[in-house]
């Protein structure tokens, strides 16, 4: 019984019984396929999420970021600049208390490589498409 | 010394149970219930608050709450508990005096300040960070205080626990190997060390560098030690949830386990590998290596997912073991039909395994696949996941077991039976709603801790689908189901062990041990294998049905 000690002294010795076994197997192999597919999809899918991160110092990326909106500025909405960079830039994009800054446009089906800051600390994420950013550390990349 | 402990005699067990023990055991649960009572209303009010047609609390409280809610529960009701249930499963189990009581009262002690300057703390305004509180987000320095003192009450609790088993074992207190309750136990203590020396290496730091004696706090470092302690943190209840359902099995039905080799190496599973899964809380975070993330997340190839998933197993098989030796045995699920249902102690018990396995379990390994978590990470999703694991499954398992300790160790009979009995479900009903339509809002993109979805006061507008809505608002539904499901536990608790009648020797209930299921070969529990092939299917098809959604989605490089 589960509160007493072990009936069978030798209880490491006991034959464990067949249908304890299969399950543990078919478990076991269960976790590989999962593992595997972690592997494969970062080969084969298209949504994995950039290892690219770096240190930067706030000032010179809101400069970066502010260099940007000026430069390609179309409008504005809510205060906010609303900016069209050209294809294949370097976009930059700051989360801050509490939006995205500035407002992007991009265009359908092209490539940009976008990089992302937190200003204030906190985690941000674009509706289903969580990434987080920490408080000056990184800019992630995607395409 | 040891003449100097007096003990009394377990008409059930016929254990020699220590009576310096035996108070502890009653102190801790004591201290648990009281604060699970204080959470638990917290988490009405944030779950009345997340209801947009309720819309309860103003956005300054909702954080307070939420952040009380957390703390309270996760970790004041549910460490004060597995304290009671270590010491159970040392002196109780083993026969022994427990070591060093004064010792062990000194942590309860410091458990018990802690817990109440960490209250207040918050309930002060200056402190509303979460329980994760992360940095920079700087909490007041009794904030941090607090969690260290509760932490350091609790490692006390586990070197008392160790110190008993060393006693036992030297006055040979028992025959043979320690239970198999014990052994989950000594499982869930040794997790325990490692994740209170990983608290104290984050949250000494913190603290410092809010009384403004450290600089600096790095937010990934921060992140990444945390959760080294929170992540474990779960293990620990996972362990103590787990020799839980064996306790009640044996004490309720007499069961044997199938294989003490199989369940014990499960424990040992969690032993070696639960620990290293605590980058599942980083997935997206920037700066760590995809390799780290897989390697860490599939916990060394999903070892420790085994470990549960055996005793998903073994649990459910050894109750249908026995069961069938009693003479239940018509049919595929006669042993469940005639199984005890009347009986919280059961009921809870059968429901926290089967919710814990297809609410907090599939959702919890699906969460925690590197490229999924995309699609859910800071979503509503992850409390609708750990309300499966920590409420559904620890959370009901502890109530569950409460049901035994209250005629063994209070030697009270229950107050208002009818209630104690219905509890069970209504709590399970109410939680179940809280996992599922948590983490329907989430797979609609509702973000956690967020005290609008309207984003009224926003500048820019943005509409959840109304689907987000309907579920918030059977969220809130199914929260009050809870919320009367806890209520119901309190009462009885409190009321049994205030005015229920003291227990007599015939009031007791019966230990109806099954001694043998015979051979290995001979045993047969096909009941078991039905319901861990639903389980097994409905898991492979929910994991790749997340790929599928997973697919969908933007690609990002
Ligand atoms: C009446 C029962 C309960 C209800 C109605 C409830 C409801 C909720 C709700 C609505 C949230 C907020 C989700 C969000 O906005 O992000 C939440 C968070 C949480 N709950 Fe519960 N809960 C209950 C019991 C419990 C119990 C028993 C535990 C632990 C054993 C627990 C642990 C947590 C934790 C750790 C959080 C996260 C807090 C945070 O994000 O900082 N809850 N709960
Ligand atoms: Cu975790």
């Amino acid at each position: 019984m589960a509160v007493t000690p072990p009936s069978e002294r030798i209880w490491w010795k006991e034959p464990v019984a067949k249908a304890e076994l299969v399950w543990i197997v078919i478990a076991f192999l269960w976790g590989l396929v999962m593992f595997f597919m972690m592997i494969y999809w970062h080969g084969s899918g298209k949504q994995n999420l950039s290892n690219e991160a770096y240190r930067t110092d706030p000032a010179v990326y809101a400069q970066k970021a502010q260099a940007m909106a000026e430069k390609y500025k179309v409008g504005e909405e809510a205060g906010i600049p609303v900016v069209h960079p050209p294809a294949g830039s370097d976009v930059y994009l700051i989360a801050r208390l509490w939006q995205w800054w500035p407002i992007l446009e991009l265009e359908k089906d092209k490539d940009y490589r976008l990089h992302i800051m937190s200003w204030t600390g906190c985690m941000v994420f674009p509706h289903n498409r969580s990434i987080s950013i920490l408080r000056s550390t990184p800019t992630t990349t995607w395409w | 010394m040891a003449t100097a402990t007096q003990f009394r005699t377990c008409p059930t067990t016929g254990l020699r149970i220590d009576l310096k023990a035996e108070n502890l055991i009653k102190a801790n649960a004591v201290a648990a219930v009281i604060f699970l009572a204080v959470g638990g209303l917290f988490g009405l009010g944030v779950a009345l608050t997340r209801w947009p047609a309720v819309h309860l609390l103003p956005a300054d409280w909702f954080y307070l709450a939420l952040t009380a809610h957390g703390l309270d529960v996760l970790i004041v009701w549910i460490i004060f508990f597995e304290i009671a249930i270590l010491y159970f499963a040392s002196a109780v189990l083993l026969n022994s005096r427990l070591a060093a009581p004064r010792w062990a009262w000194g942590g309860f002690a410091l458990m018990l300040i802690g817990a109440i300057i960490v209250n207040i703390a918050v309930l002060q305004g200056q402190s509303t960070v979460m329980f994760t509180s992360y940095a920079p987000m700087m909490a007041k320095p009794h904030f941090y205080l607090g969690i260290i003192l509760f932490a350091v009450g609790a490692l006390i609790g586990c070197f008392v626990f160790f110190g008993t088993l060393v006693i036992a074992r030297e006055e040979r207190t028992y025959q043979g190997s320690i239970p198999l309750v014990t052994f989950g136990a000594v499982t869930a203590a040794i997790i325990a060390v490692f994740t209170i020396a990983s608290g104290a290496i984050i949250l000494i730091p913190t603290m410092l560098w809010s009384m403004g004696l450290v600089s600096h706090i790095d937010s990934l470092m921060y992140r990444t030690v945390w959760w080294a302690m929170g992540h474990s943190s779960q293990q620990i209840n996972v362990s103590a949830q787990v020799a839980v359902w064996y306790g009640i099995a044996a004490i309720v039905l007499g069961a044997r386990t199938l294989s003490e080799k199989v369940s014990r190496g499960a424990f040992l599973l969690y032993i070696l590998f639960l620990q290293l899964a605590s980058a599942h809380h980083l997935l997206v975070d920037p700066g760590i290596s995809s390799e780290w993330k897989v390697f860490n997340t599939s916990y060394a190839i999903y070892l420790a997912v085994l470990g549960s998933m055996i005793h998903g197993m073994t649990v459910p098989g050894s109750i249908e073991a026995a069961q069938r030796a009693h003479g239940y045995t018509q049919g595929l699920f006669g042993w469940l039909r005639k199984a005890p249902w009347g009986n919280p102690a059961f009921s809870g018990m059968f429901m926290s395994i089967v919710l814990f396995g297809f609410l907090g379990g599939i959702s919890g390994v699906v969460m925690g696949t590197e490229q999924l978590n995309i699609i859910m990470h800071n979503t509503l999703y992850a409390p609708g996941h750990f309300h499966g694991t920590v409420v559904a499954g620890t959370t009901l398992a502890f109530m569950a077991i409460t049901y035994l300790v209250i005629p063994l160790i209070f030697r009270r009979e229950l107050v208002m039976k009818k209630i104690a009995q219905w509890q069970p479900y209504i709590f399970a009903l109410g939680v179940s709603g809280i996992s599922l339509f948590m983490m329907g809002a989430g797979t609609l993109g509702v973000s956690r801790r967020h005290w609008d979805i309207t984003f009224a006061d926003a500048p820019l507008k943005f509409d959840y689908p109304e689907a987000a809505f309907l579920m918030m608002g059977l969220n809130g539904l199914s929260a009050i189901l809870a919320a009367l499901g806890g209520i119901m536990y309190i009462a009885v608790v409190v009321g049994s062990v205030l005015f229920g009648k003291p227990t007599t020797d015939t009031s007791l209930p019966k230990l109806n041990v099954i001694s043998s299921y015979g051979s290995a070969d001979s045993i047969k529990v096909p009941g078991t294998y039905v319901l861990v092939a639903v389980f097994f299917v409905s898991f492979v098809l929910y994991y790749f049905i997340n790929w599928k959604y997973l697919s969908e989605i933007w690609p990002l490089r």
